[in-house]
């Protein structure tokens, strides 16, 4: 059974690779407006960091090899050279005064630029579990409340305020295409703006170590435009629609009845687990565990049948099932879209 | 490498005392050290008071009376402390041996209170923050207290012995004597804190 | 007594040279055989094997290091798995910081400053033994845990609540605490040492102006580790009680607070790195001036360059929090204080230039590690300057552009000075020189696979590769980059391994150095090499800032010291007048003892609490043991 598990993993590989991510995880691609301002800075500043370390770098190398006439001894200094050179270390002094003060200034008002959220901006919450993300939209009214897990839909152009809340360890809430990073603080509950320029798929990972599956802790950002948003939320709103086919039901029994739903929920049915990542929807997200694998009916079966390997220390434990039973659930698991 | 004699030191005293001696720098060297330590850990209790909603937290504030004995027994000791010391200054043997007994006892009285001073506290280590942060801080210092007593102890000891009579003997009595009245100044901020800023 | 004393007293003006120096060789050396070795109080032989044991653990860090780039040369590479990972990246942070860094930089310290300012044996020298003795326990401890497979695992700084009760399983974060009480406790007793031995311990008339910059930065160092080191001792003593007796203090559900463990770390963790960079600072000063043959231009504005950055050092802790959410105003101050430390930087950076420049370079090995000095540390300084930017750093923090970042500065910063400084006094140390061919090799194996090393990882820290993963999905675009940098390792290592190899060659079958192969200005080349047990026959006396190029052919020195007990002079602070004889204590096995009855007590405190309490016990005995007099001439005088 593990075999058949890892093998199937393998197989995935290549077909990750072609996932189709338009920005990608980096700070340097950039499509957010905040990771837009934040890479004009890092390019200001690097540029003038490189012009100094050349010119310290030349001075260096005229220093050693320039020609030189021979001077008495160690000691005997000559004192018109060293007011010069007094004159020259002065100013390099000075001149790093004011390098270092523009940017100190220009980080001031990078920064902020960059929290600029109002009032009517969308609020979402995201909540730091080792080693997943548990994500909640809200509404005008209650009923309007869902959650989801490791995939934020946003509408593009819009800020989103995103709600940052710890609740084991220290987590840190990165995508670096959008923006910049902040922590997830258990008893500090802290917050990020992100907005998004461009519509695409936008990779984040946890940034501050957290444990064992630390490396596995990504996320993914979907930026649409607002019409698919609103179409997509209403959709997350939803419960779970439990489609007629065989299997699917058999799945569904499967996971009722087995340790599945005292960790997971899935809205429409009896599972209110809280231990777990949300699964009403899990067949429609991009990726389980994580980012750890693409969401195909292989990959849920490969997970459930054996967590601890694909993921070694996560917090969900193998639960023996038949073969049958894991492809009835995986089924079950897929089609809830 | 050719020397020559420059310099003859041989008449300079053996053994200086006070600033000419490392031991009094070397305490010194100590008591900074430690003085940092406690400026830390006040500085723990006030940002732990700054994020509490109530402080105490679920406590009631401690009972003044044996901290403030502790307090009045530390202050008074430091008179027959400066004694000590300058008797050790003037190599009175006979005086700092008696001064030392009396300054054992005086480290001994306060530890005796201390005990009380726990109960005082009315909050346990492990109830909460508040009473993890105090109950460090009296034990820190009570630890202080502790290291000098054992201080204190030993030399009383070796001053009744063939080793007393010695100038750097009695060197090591009066920086025991300054460390006992650091011992005493940095219990004031403590006391502060722990009994007084919740009173506030 | 008086009387007594004219009786038994020889000075050693009395005696003719041979005679002199055996007398002093009699009262000063160290016997044979483990009894000796255990019992000894001569700061040379302590120094060394301080400094022998640090690079042990920089080679057991490397090793780590090297099986960390083996898991990260490939993606989802299975060399080790996430726990055995995790324990590694731990285990090579804090071994290279608190096992390696800081206790060679202490090490050399102790060594070299009772030599340079002209004296016979350290300040204090049985706390000396003790803190070495306390330093390899604590070593020990971590190393022999993590064969055991309980080596910590929560990173370097063992962040809360990860590192807390909760999260924390097993022993492993107590070892990590108690690890630091170890080598924080043997630290701060070094400085004490060596703060005492600069203030009062100088040679006759080394007025402040005339101490060597080496001395200087020691100075400022070990006052950085009395102001920061009690604040690591806090931390590491309030996460033990969290652990272990239940306190609260990290538990933001009982009043506690996460933050406040992140604010005592890093209110020592950044001084750390100055403890670590400026002994460097010393070391780069020294060559640079012997090598450029001319003293170092601007020596007012080093010594307070490194003052200021002593006293800076103290306002910067928040910028290893910038992305945690304090309040953005209190952040830009902490920019600013950041970016301010470019200052005394600079002068530093550009008064070596001017001395390279004025003077005549020659290029032996130190000199050329001092070169690769200033190529990396620069870069690394610089790439400071950038992650002291609040919004620059909240894209970088956590990645390995830090991990570059901190490379830089610390090998390129550190490590670099260190390696040309052993070649500097290695001839002093051992008596013989290394070799010149080799060195050279190794410099340019160790500089060109440093940058190959790390340069790339700035780039992965920019495309978005976080640091402490133990691996990395296929479809991330980092893996060219990683494979390169574990690939440019091994050249690295290889410039290591022909280090090591020249060192512990040379050792033996080193050409003979001669008291002064260098013509080095300093008072320690005014000795022999290796230098007797008793330092200097005659204490030698001050009258210029670089002694041994003023006058030679003599040294000035000063005579009326007894030679029946082992005495040496003490002096005043500012002026170094002569003050009084001092006795120094002779060899003792009590500090040895000390250690271990610390050793067993701050272990056991791991399992229980009580263990401080019946512990604390054979300490006491010990340390009576220790300062109870014995009747020799140095107690009774
Ligand atoms: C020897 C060690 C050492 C040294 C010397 C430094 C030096 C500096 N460091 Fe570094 N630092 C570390 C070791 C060191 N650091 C470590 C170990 C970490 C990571 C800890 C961890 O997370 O594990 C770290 C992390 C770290 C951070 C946190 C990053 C993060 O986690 O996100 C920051 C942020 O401000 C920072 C800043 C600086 C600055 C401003 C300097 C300055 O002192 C640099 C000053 C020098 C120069 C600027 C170059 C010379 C100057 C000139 C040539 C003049 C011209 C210059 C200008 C015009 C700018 N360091
Ligand atoms: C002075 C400190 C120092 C030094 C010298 C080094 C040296 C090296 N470091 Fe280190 N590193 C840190 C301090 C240091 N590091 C710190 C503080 C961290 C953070 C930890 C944390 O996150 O908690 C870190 C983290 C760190 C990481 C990030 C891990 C992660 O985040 O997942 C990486 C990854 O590549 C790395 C690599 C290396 C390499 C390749 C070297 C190379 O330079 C090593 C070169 C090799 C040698 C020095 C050994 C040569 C000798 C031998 C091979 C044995 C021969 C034996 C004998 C002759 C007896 N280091
Ligand atoms: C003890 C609690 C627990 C039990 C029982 C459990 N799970 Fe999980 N499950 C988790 C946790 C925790 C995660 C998140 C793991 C991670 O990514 O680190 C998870 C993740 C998942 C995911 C991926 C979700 C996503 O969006 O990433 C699926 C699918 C899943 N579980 C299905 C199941 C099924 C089917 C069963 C029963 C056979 C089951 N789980 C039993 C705790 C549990
Ligand atoms: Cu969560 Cu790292
Ligand atoms: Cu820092």
């Amino acid at each position: 059974m593990k075999l058949r598990a890892t093998a199937r993993l393998r197989a995935l590989i290549p077909a990750l690779a072609l996932a189709g991510c338009t920005g990608w995880q980096s700070a340097i691609d950039v499509h957010g407006a905040s990771a837009i301002s934040l890479k004009h800075l890092i390019v200001v500043i690097m540029a003038t960091c490189s012009v100094v370390w050349a010119l310290v770098i030349a001075t260096l190398i005229v220093a050693l090899w320039r020609r030189r006439e021979a001077r008495e001894s160690a000691i005997a200094l000559d004192p018109r050279r060293q007011r010069r050179m007094t004159l020259a270390v002065g100013g390099a002094v000075a001149a790093t005064v004011i390098v270092i003060s523009a940017f100190t200034v220009s980080s001031f008002f990078t920064t902020r630029q960059l929290t600029a959220a109002g009032a009517d901006d969308l609020t979402i919450k995201v909540r730091g579990l080792q080693w997943w993300w548990g994500v909640e939209y809200f509404g005008s009214k209650p009923e309007l409340r869902f959650e989801t897990a490791n995939e934020i839909h946003i509408p593009v152009g819009r800020n989103v305020r995103v709600q940052l809340e710890g609740l084991d360890v220290i987590h840190s809430f990165w995508v670096p295409s959008l923006a910049g990073k902040q922590d997830l603080i258990p008893g500090r509950p802290n917050e990020i703006t992100i907005r998004a320029e461009r519509a695409g798929v936008y990779r984040g990972q946890c940034a501050e170590f957290c444990g064992l599956q630390h490396a596995h802790m990504a996320f993914f950002v979907v930026a649409e435009e607002q019409r698919a948003f609103e179409a997509w939320t209403a959709l997350q709103r939803d419960n779970a629609v439990a489609s007629s086919d065989a299997e699917v039901i058999a799945g569904q029994r499967v996971f009722l009845s087995r340790p599945c739903a005292a960790c997971h929920a899935i809205r429409g049915t009896a599972a209110n687990g809280k231990i777990g990542p949300d699964l009403t929807h899990v067949g429609g997200r991009k990726y389980i565990a994580a980012g750890l694998l693409e969401t195909t009916r292989g990959s849920l079966a490969a997970w459930i049948a054996d967590p601890q390997t694909l993921k070694p220390g996560n917090n969900m434990p193998m639960v023996p099932l038949a073969a049958e039973e894991l492809r009835s659930v995986s089924a079950y698991l897929a089609s809830l879209k | 490498m050719k020397e020559r004699i420059v310099a003859d030191v041989s008449r300079l005293s053996l053994h200086g005392t006070g600033s000419a001696s490392t031991t009094w720098w070397g305490t010194l060297g100590f008591m900074l050290i430690e003085a940092t330590g406690f400026a830390l850990a006040i500085a723990v209790y006030l940002y732990l008071m700054s994020i509490a909603a109530t402080w105490p937290t679920d406590a009631p504030t401690p009972d003044l009376l044996p901290g403030t004995l502790v307090t009045l027994t530390l202050i008074a000791s430091v008179l027959p402390n400066y004694l000590v010391s300058q008797w050790a200054e003037r190599e009175d043997l006979r005086k700092v041996r008696i001064g030392l007994v009396v300054m054992s006892i005086l480290g001994i009285v306060p530890l005796i209170i201390r005990a009380f001073e726990f109960y005082a506290l009315k909050v346990n280590w492990d109830t909460n923050a508040y009473g993890s942060i105090v109950w460090i801080l009296l034990g820190l210092h009570t630890t202080h207290i502790i290291t000098d007593l054992a201080d204190t102890l030993v030399l009383a000891a070796l001053m009744y012995t063939r080793h007393g009579r010695n100038r750097r003997r009695l060197g090591d009595v009066q920086d025991n004597a300054m460390y006992w009245n650091f011992v005493v100044v940095t219990w004031l901020p403590i006391y502060g804190c722990i009994y007084w800023i919740p009173r506030l | 007594m008086r009387d007594g004393e004219t009786k038994r007293d020889i000075r050693d003006t009395d005696l003719d040279r041979p005679a002199l120096e055996a007398a002093l060789a009699r009262i000063w050396n160290t016997p044979e055989g483990l009894w000796g070795a255990l019992a000894t109080v001569d700061h040379k032989i302590i120094g060394r094997r301080y400094v022998i044991t640090a690079f042990v653990f920089l080679a057991l860090g490397g090793v780590l290091a090297m099986l960390m780039r083996l898991q990260l040369a490939q993606p989802e590479a299975r060399v080790l798995g996430p726990d055995r990972y995790n324990q590694i990246f731990t285990m090579h942070g804090s071994n290279m910081m608190f096992l390696f860094a800081v206790p060679v930089m202490e090490a050399v310290g102790v060594y070299l400053v009772p030599l340079m300012v002209g004296t016979r044996n350290i300040a204090f020298p049985r706390l000396n033994a003790f803190s070495y003795w306390i330093f390899l326990a604590g070593g020990a401890l971590l190393w022999i845990s993590f064969v055991l497979d309980m080596g910590p695992d929560v990173g370097w700084f063992a962040y809360v609540p990860l590192s807390g009760p909760q999260y924390g399983f097993g022993k492993r974060a107590d070892i990590w605490a108690q690890m630091i009480t170890f080598t924080e406790l043997s630290a701060l007793a070094v400085s004490v040492e060596i703060v005492v031995t600069i203030l009062k311990q100088r040679a006759p008339g080394m007025s402040l102006d005339k101490i060597p910059l080496f001395v200087w930065s020691m100075l400022v160092t070990s006052f950085v580790v009395i102001m920061a080191m009690p604040a690591i001792m806090i931390a590491s003593s309030t996460l033990i009680l969290d652990r272990l007796v239940g306190t609260h203090l990290f538990n933001p559900a009982e009043g506690g607070d996460v933050l406040l463990w992140q604010h005592l770390f890093w209110f020592f963790g950044h001084p750390e790195v100055y403890i670590i960079f400026l002994p460097a600072v010393g070391m780069v000063s020294t060559m640079t001036a012997t090598f450029a043959r001319r003293p170092v231009f601007g020596d007012l504005a080093m010594v307070m360059a490194l003052i200021a950055t002593g006293i800076l050092a103290f306002g910067l802790w928040v910028h290893h929090m910038f992305v945690t959410g304090l309040p953005r105003l209190g952040e830009s101050f902490f920019t600013a204080s950041s970016m301010a430390i470019a200052i005394p930087a600079g002068v530093q950076i550009f008064c070596w230039l001017a001395t390279l420049w004025d003077g005549k370079p020659i290029f032996k090995t130190p000199l050329l590690f001092v070169i690769g000095f200033i190529v990396t540390f620069v870069i690394g300084g610089l790439t400071g300057v950038m992650v002291a930017s609040v919004p620059f750093d909240t894209q970088v923090h956590d990645t390995y552009f830090v991990v570059a970042h901190f490379h830089y500065v610390l090998i390129g910063g550190a490590v670099f000075p260190l390696l040309g400084a052993i070649y500097y006094w290695f001839p002093k140390i051992t008596g013989r020189m290394m070799s010149e061919s080799l060195g050279r090799s190794a410099f340019w194996l160790i500089f060109i696979g440093f940058n190959m090393t790390f340069f790339p990882m700035h780039i992965l820290g920019l495309q978005g590769m976080p640091r402490r993963i133990y691996t990395y999905q296929p479809d991330m675009p980092w893996h060219d980059l990683n494979l390169f940098v574990s690939v440019s390792s091994l050249i690295l290592v290889a410039g290591f391994l022909l280090f090591f190899f020249d060192a512990i060659r040379s050792a033996r079958r080193g050409l003979p150095a001669g008291d002064n192969p260098w013509d080095a200005p300093t008072l320690e080349w005014a000795t022999s090499s290796p230098p007797p047990s008793f330092n200097f026959s005659y204490i030698p006396v001050v009258k210029a800032a670089n002694p041994l190029w003023e006058q030679p052919d003599v040294l000035a020195v000063a005579g009326g010291l007894r030679i029946n007990s082992r005495e040496l002079i003490i002096s005043t602070v500012a002026s170094a007048e002569p003050e009084a004889r001092e006795a120094s204590p002779r060899n003792s096995i009590w500090p040895f003892v000390a250690a271990l009855a610390t050793t067993v007590m701050l272990i056991s405190s791991i399992f229980t609490p009580w263990a401080v309490v019946w512990g604390s016990i054979p300490i006491v005995v010990a340390l009576i043991g220790w300062f109870w007099p014995k009747g020799t001439p140095e107690d009774e005088s």
